[in-house]
């Protein structure tokens, strides 16, 4: 029993810092192909001056952030001023225990895995709502409140399209829905799930409030949102939160409608295989669509955005799921067998 | 140093249950509304990881995705909007007091009620019942409710339902004179009706510029 309390300690802190360096380390060259991709759909160079093609840009930003004073607003609570970029960083991190990057790679798998990834993500607008309230700031305060109603309203046609997922594959442990998806290309849920798949993955981008959802920044009317007031190393947290979040809805949206590590290709030969290098093939698309939007559409208006979340998701999830439970009843496709 | 795991959950458990309490007590003593309302996170939080502590996660996860995730965040929104300001010493002797301790005296009763005389026989006192690796509780939670349960869970569905649209009708109000947009108007507009493109020659560059060309 001793034992095994200190396997849970010592081996758990381990994987636990082998995910929390990835994800920093994909974090950091996620900014550098952000900017890349945007630029180069504006026909720019992009980051090309730090190291050979840019490559050492990222480092550079994060020493600079870190070298920078943190300043505190005037009449700033100054505990809760600190603590909301930790709130926002640490769900970001914790979503990442239940994420299964290759059959049995999960640091816990256990059964209510979807669930938990929900709570954790709805977390995240504490620190949006405190990072608002504790700058005293009315454009802080005035995002704050717009990502805050966006994001649980965004929540509920998220919650919806992942009742479909729950009753596709009749679990909620994350590996046991991508084993649910074993098989080729067409075996996957994206294809009997459509629209849960292009709604989940919207309002994951609206979520992680970026653009086009990105009210809550709204640099031409609030200045920046809720982050106005940081500078330095607190700001630098915001920032690694939001990216964090950003992979981890690419991450699910993978795993949940794309079939995780499983190949497209079906056969005996090499390609075929299932590998953790599919998982993050998979993740890759979504992280690029995030940037493809970024670059390509304009922000949405605050009422638009109300309403496509409210009017247009949250009717058409709950339609789709009567049609997955009736499909599930009836056995069809390659998907139930 | 040795802990045996027995130990260990014990410390756990009295750690989180103090601070359960600290943060419930936190939440009526604190002056500051905003504060009181994070406490009251705090509060559920740590009472979502009791439950873990008794291998009921499935509960833990959506107390925490429900209350914290959602019904906190719209308190939190409520409270910041409404601009309370913070009570005074004197305000919180007031009134509301008496009546207070009369609900918890009542709560109190009904739960000792609960506990040591409906229950007393239904609950293991000394040992926790623990399932086996491979038992999860998500789906018995699901067959209970769907089966045993399946009525007053649809009842209580229905309920809600019916709080949700009343409370939308109470508050919502038509003003007069307000704009209002329609998308589905907006989108079905015909373009011809409400501009004409005039197809125009390309003009010459205007004299000053030229000018200036001849300048340099």
């Amino acid at each position: 029993m001793i034992e095994t309390l200190e396997f849970l300690i010592f081996d758990n802190l381990i994987y636990i810092l082998a995910i929390v360096l990835g994800v920093v380390l994909t974090v950091a060259y996620l900014t550098y192909f952000e900017r890349k991709v945007i630029a180069f759909m504006h026909a720019r160079m992009g980051p090309n001056r730090v190291g050979p093609r840019g490559l050492l840009q990222p480092f550079a930003d994060v020493l600079k952030l870190l070298t920078k004073e943190i300043i505190f607003p005037k009449n700033a609570n100054k505990f809760l001023f600190l603590i909301a970029p930790i709130i926002t960083l640490a769900t970001a991190f914790a979503a990442w225990a239940v994420v299964p990057f290759d059959d049995g790679w999960v640091l816990a798998d256990i059964n209510a895995g979807l669930v938990y990834v929900l709570a954790m993500t709805s977390l995240g607008v504490y620190g949006v709502i405190i990072a608002g309230w504790a700058s005293n700031s009315k454009y802080a305060l005035l995002g704050a409140l717009r990502s805050a109603a966006q994001i649980v309203s965004y929540e509920i046609a998220m919650g919806f399209a992942l009742v479909g997922v729950l009753v596709a594959a009749g679990t909620l442990n994350l590996s046991d829905i991508v084993r649910a998806q074993e098989g080729g290309f067409l075996n996957w849920f994206w294809l009997p799930l459509l629209p849960l798949f292009v709604i989940y993955y919207i309002s994951g981008v609206a979520e992680t409030n970026r653009a086009p959802f990105d009210v809550a920044e709204g640099e031409s009317e609030i200045v920046a949102g809720f982050h106005v007031e940081y500078s330095g190393a607190a700001f630098a947290l915001f920032f690694l939160g939001e990216y964090a979040n950003m992979i981890i809805i690419s991450a699910l949206t993978a795993l949940m409608f794309l079939g995780g590590w499983y190949s497209p290709f079906t056969g005996d030969s090499w390609i075929a295989q299932p590998s953790i290098f599919w998982f993050l093939a998979k993740t890759s698309i979504f992280l690029y669509a995030y940037f493809w939007f970024r670059a390509s559409l304009p922000r949405y208006r605050y009422d638009q955005i109300m309403r496509l979340g409210w009017k247009v998701f949250i009717p058409i999830t709950i339609v789709w799921i009567m049609v997955v439970a009736v499909m599930k009843v009836y056995h069809i496709g390659p998907w139930w067998n | 140093m040795i802990i045996s795991p027995e130990l260990f959950q014990q410390i756990i458990f009295y750690v989180f249950a103090t601070f359960t309490i600290g943060s419930a007590m936190a939440v009526v003593t604190v002056k500051n509304t905003i504060y009181s309302a994070l406490f009251l996170v705090l509060c559920f939080f740590n009472t979502a990881v009791l439950w873990l502590l008794i291998e009921a996660e499935f509960l833990a996860i959506t107390l925490v995705l429900v209350y914290v995730g959602a019904v906190m965040v719209l308190f939190l929104f409520v409270v910041m909007m409404l601009d309370v300001k913070q009570a005074k010493a004197s305000q919180l002797k007031q009134s509301y007091t008496k009546a207070a301790l009369l609900i918890a005296a009542a709560m109190l009763v009904q739960l000792l009620i609960l506990f040591a005389y409906k229950l007393s026989g239904e609950i293991p006192s000394n040992e926790l019942v623990r399932q086996e690796q491979g038992y999860s509780n998500v789906a018995e939670v699901g067959m209970t409710l769907f089966t045993q349960y399946v009525y007053p869970f649809e009842i209580a569905a229905v309920i809600l339902l019916v709080a949700i649209v009343a409370a939308i009708m109470l508050t919502m109000r038509k003003r007069e004179g307000n704009k209002q947009m329609d998308a589905s108007k907006q989108i079905n507009i015909n373009p011809a009706e409400r501009l004409r493109v005039v197809s125009m020659k390309a003009e010459k560059a205007t004299t000053q510029a030229q000018s200036k060309e001849e300048e340099s």
